[in-house]
C-alpha cells in the first residue's frame, strides 16, 4: 500500500475528477450496493414493526391486555420486544459494517488519499 | 408536601458544579482552532462520545417526565420510551456515519454540500435555531418546576433567579470549555444519571422480590385496583382524535431524533465514521438500559409513593422520581437524584447552546454574511458572542415559560426536527436528483407546516377548562382559535416535509455532478473527510 512506504502520513485531498472516476468504478458501486442492501430493507422492517406495535397499542387494547404471566401482558412483552429488536438490529448492523462495508471503504479511501489514483 | 432538605440538595449540586467546572477549566487550554471549539478536536473515542450522546439525549423530560407518566398513567408512559429508543436506528443505519464523513461542524454543512451555499445554509440554520429554541425552552421551563420541588423555592421570583443562575453557569461552560468542556459535562452527567437510576431500579425490584409482575400488581393495588395502569390507551384512549394524536406523537418521536441538531453535531466530535458508528451503538445500549430502568421506576413510584401523592406534590407528574428516591433512601438519595436532575438540565442546555451558536457563527456569519472569507478565530469569537445571546434568550424564555408543559415543548421540538430537518438530511445524502430548490422547499415547507399546525392546535388555545383548577391546559386562556384537532402536528407535517422536498426537487433541473460524486464517495468511504486535529 502506498501509504506504508511514503514517509509523510499526511493524506492527499482527492480532486474532483478522482471523485468522479471513483464514483463510476465497480468497486464503489459494490460499496453503495452493500450499504443500501442492508440499510434500506432494515429501515423499512423496523419502522413497520414499530408501527405495528403502536397501532396494536392504539386499536387492539383487548389483545394487548391479555395476560402472559401474572400481571405481565402481551403489551409489555411486545414493548420489551421493541427493545430486544433494537439491540438485535444494532448488533447485526455492526457485524455487517465491520465485515462487508469497512474493508471496501478503507480500500477506496486509501486509493484516493494515498495520492496514487 | 415538605420532603428532604434543600440544604443537602444544594450542597450536592454545588459539588457537581465545582467538579465539572474543574474539568472544563482543565480542557479549556486545548481549545485552539475552530475544530477544537465546535467539535472537541474530533478526538473523542466512540465510547466517550456515545456516553455524551446519552447525556445529551436523556433530558429532564425523559427522566422525570417518563417515570412520572408511567406512575400516573401506567403503560402509556412506556410508549414514549420505546419511540425515543427505536429512533436511534434511523441515526445508526442512515445518518451518523454519512454525516460524519461529509460535514465539518453543522447540519448545514451536509445539506448545502452540493447545493447553492447561501440560501440552503440560511434555511438549515433557521430550522436548527428553531428546533434548538423549542428544546431549550422546554429544559429551562422544566428547571423552574424542579426548583419548586427540590430547593423549596416556591415564589416565581425566586425560581426566576435560580433559572438565571443555572443559565449563567451553562453559558460559562460553553464559553470556556467549548465542545470539549460540554462533552465532559455530558459524560459525567450520563454516568451519574444512569448509575442513580440503576441503584433505584435494583432497590425497587428488591422490594418486590425481583418480580416485575409483583411490582406491577403493587402499583395497581396502590392506585385502588386501577387495572388500566397495565393496559395501553389508559391516557390516549379517550376518543378517536386522542388515538390519532398518539400515533402522531409516535411518528414524531421515531423520526425526530435523527433530525435533532445537537445530536447531529455530536457525530463530528469523533475522528472517523467507524467511531461515529461506535458512538451510536454505545448510546443505544445506555439509552435502552436507562429506559428499561424508567419502566421499573415509574411503576415503583406508583407502588411505593402512590399516584395521588405524586399528582398533588409540587412539580406534579415530574416529581415521581424524586419522591421515589426519598421514599427509598431518604434525604441523601433525594439530594443525589435532585442534583442529577439539575445536572441533566445543565448538560442538555449546554449542548443546545453550543449547537445553536455554532450554527449561527459557522453557517450564517462565516458562510452567508462573510461568504466564507473569514478567519477561524473570528468565527469562534462570533460563536462565543452568540452563545451569550442564546443563553440570555434561554434564561428569559425559561422564566416566561416557567410552569408550561415540558413534555409538550419537547414533543414540539421533535415534530419540528422530523418535519424540517430529517427529510432534507435523508434526501441530500441518499437521493441523487435532490437539489437546492428541493432543499429549500423541504426545510421551509416542513418548518412552516409544523409551526402553523402547532399555533392552531389545542395546546395553544381552546382546551376545555378543567373544573378542578379553574383554568384550561392550553397555553393561552379564554380564547379559542384552534382548528387543527391534534396536539402533535407530526402526522401531517412530517409527510408534508418529505412531499415538499419531492415537489421542490421536481421544479428544478439543477444538478452538480462533480459535487455529487464528491459527496457520495466521501460519505460512504470517508475519503477526504475531516480529520482529527493533532496536538
Amino acid at each position: 500500500m502506498s501509504s506504508l512506504d511514503s514517509p509523510t502520513p499526511e493524506p492527499a485531498v482527492p480532486t474532483a475528477s478522482e471523485y468522479e472516476r471513483m464514483q463510476a468504478s465497480p468497486e464503489f458501486a459494490e460499496l453503495r450496493r452493500r450499504f443500501r442492501a442492508f440499510a434500506f430493507p432494515m429501515t423499512v422492517a423496523f419502522i413497520a414493526w414499530y408501527f405495528m406495535y403502536v397501532l396494536l397499542s392504539t386499536y387492539a387494547v383487548g389483545f394487548m391486555s391479555t395476560s402472559v404471566f401474572g400481571n405481565v401482558n402481551v403489551g409489555v412483552v411486545l414493548g420489551l420486544g421493541q427493545f430486544a429488536s433494537t439491540f438485535l438490529i444494532t448488533w447485526l448492523y455492526i457485524r455487517h459494517a465491520n465485515s462487508r462495508l469497512d474493508p471496501v471503504a478503507t480500500r477506496i479511501r486509501e486509493e484516493l488519499e494515498g495520492g496514487s489514483a | 408536601m415538605d420532603i428532604g432538605s434543600p440544604g443537602v440538595n444544594i450542597a450536592i449540586f454545588v459539588i457537581f458544579v465545582v467538579a465539572t467546572l474543574f474539568i472544563v477549566l482543565r480542557v479549556a487550554g486545548t481549545n485552539k482552532t475552530a475544530a477544537d471549539y465546535y467539535a472537541g478536536g474530533r478526538a473523542f473515542t466512540g465510547q466517550q462520545n456515545g456516553t455524551a450522546i446519552a447525556g445529551d439525549y436523556l433530558s429532564a423530560a425523559s427522566f422525570l417526565g417518563i417515570a412520572g407518566a408511567i406512575a400516573i398513567y401506567g403503560y402509556d408512559g412506556f410508549l414514549y420510551s420505546i419511540g425515543f429508543l427505536v429512533a436511534w436506528l434511523v441515526a445508526l443505519l442512515l445518518v451518523a456515519e454519512l454525516l460524519r464523513n461529509t460535514g465539518r461542524f453543522t447540519m448545514a454543512d451536509v445539506v448545502s454540500f452540493r447545493m447553492r451555499q447561501r440560501p440552503v445554509r440560511t434555511a438549515a440554520s433557521t430550522s436548527t435555531l428553531a428546533v434548538s429554541f423549542f428544546y431549550l425552552l422546554a429544559q429551562m421551563a422544566g428547571a423552574g418546576g424542579l426548583v419548586a420541588l427540590l430547593l423549596g423555592v416556591e415564589d416565581e421570583g425566586g425560581q426566576g433567579v435560580v433559572i438565571a443562575v443555572v443559565g449563567a453557569i451553562m453559558v460559562f461552560y460553553v464559553l470556556v470549555g467549548g465542545m470539549k468542556g460540554t462533552t465532559w459535562v455530558q459524560i459525567i452527567k450520563a454516568i451519574l444519571l444512569i448509575a442513580g437510576a440503576g441503584v433505584m431500579t435494583v432497590w425497587v425490584m428488591a422490594k418486590h422480590n425481583f418480580d416485575l409482575s409483583e411490582l406491577m400488581g403493587a402499583a395497581v393495588d396502590r392506585a385502588g385496583g386501577a387495572e388500566g395502569l397495565l393496559e395501553p390507551m389508559n391516557r390516549y384512549g379517550v376518543s378517536g382524535t386522542s388515538k390519532l394524536d398518539f400515533i402522531s406523537l409516535a411518528l414524531a418521536l421515531v423520526l425526530g431524533t435523527a433530525g435533532l441538531p445537537h445530536v447531529l453535531m455530536r457525530f463530528y466530535t469523533v475522528p472517523t465514521a467507524k467511531a461515529a458508528r461506535q458512538s451510536v451503538t454505545w448510546a443505544i445500549a445506555l439509552i435502552g438500559l436507562f429506559y428499561l430502568f424508567t419502566l421499573v421506576l415509574g411503576y415503583g413510584a406508583g407502588a411505593l409513593v402512590g399516584p395521588e401523592e405524586i399528582a398533588s406534590a409540587p412539580g406534579g407528574v415530574n416529581s415521581a422520581a424524586p419522591l421515589l428516591a426519598y421514599e427509598l433512601g431518604g434525604t441523601l438519595l433525594l439530594g443525589i437524584i435532585s442534583a442529577v436532575a439539575f445536572a441533566t438540565i445543565l448538560a442538555v442546555v449546554a449542548g443546545l447552546t453550543i449547537t445553536a451558536s455554532a450554527s449561527f457563527a459557522h453557517d450564517i456569519y462565516a458562510n452567508v454574511i462573510k461568504k466564507g472569507e473569514v478567519k477561524a478565530d473570528d468565527e469562534v469569537r462570533v460563536a462565543r458572542i452568540t452563545a451569550v445571546v442564546i443563553g440570555a434568550v434561554a434564561i428569559g424564555g425559561g422564566i416566561l415559560a416557567n410552569g408550561q408543559n415540558v413534555a409538550f415543548l419537547v414533543a414540539l421540538a421533535f415534530a419540528v426536527a422530523a418535519s424540517a430537518n430529517l427529510p432534507v438530511i435523508l434526501y441530500s445524502l441518499l437521493w441523487k436528483r435532490f437539489n437546492t430548490s428541493g432543499a429549500l422547499w423541504s426545510i421551509y415547507g416542513g418548518l412552516a407546516t409544523a409551526v402553523t399546525l402547532i399555533v392552531f392546535s389545542p395546546v395553544v388555545s381552546g382546551k376545555p377548562v378543567d373544573p378542578a383548577t379553574g383554568s384550561s391546559t392550553s397555553m393561552i386562556q379564554n380564547v379559542d382559535f384552534h382548528w387543527f384537532p391534534l396536539d402533535n402536528p407530526g402526522l401531517v407535517s412530517i409527510p408534508a416535509g418529505f412531499l415538499f422536498g419531492y415537489l421542490g426537487t421536481r421544479l428544478s433541473k439543477e444538478f452538480n455532478a462533480a459535487k455529487y460524486a464528491e459527496m457520495e464517495v466521501r460519505s460512504l468511504s470517508g475519503a477526504g473527510a475531516e480529520k482529527a486535529t493533532q496536538h
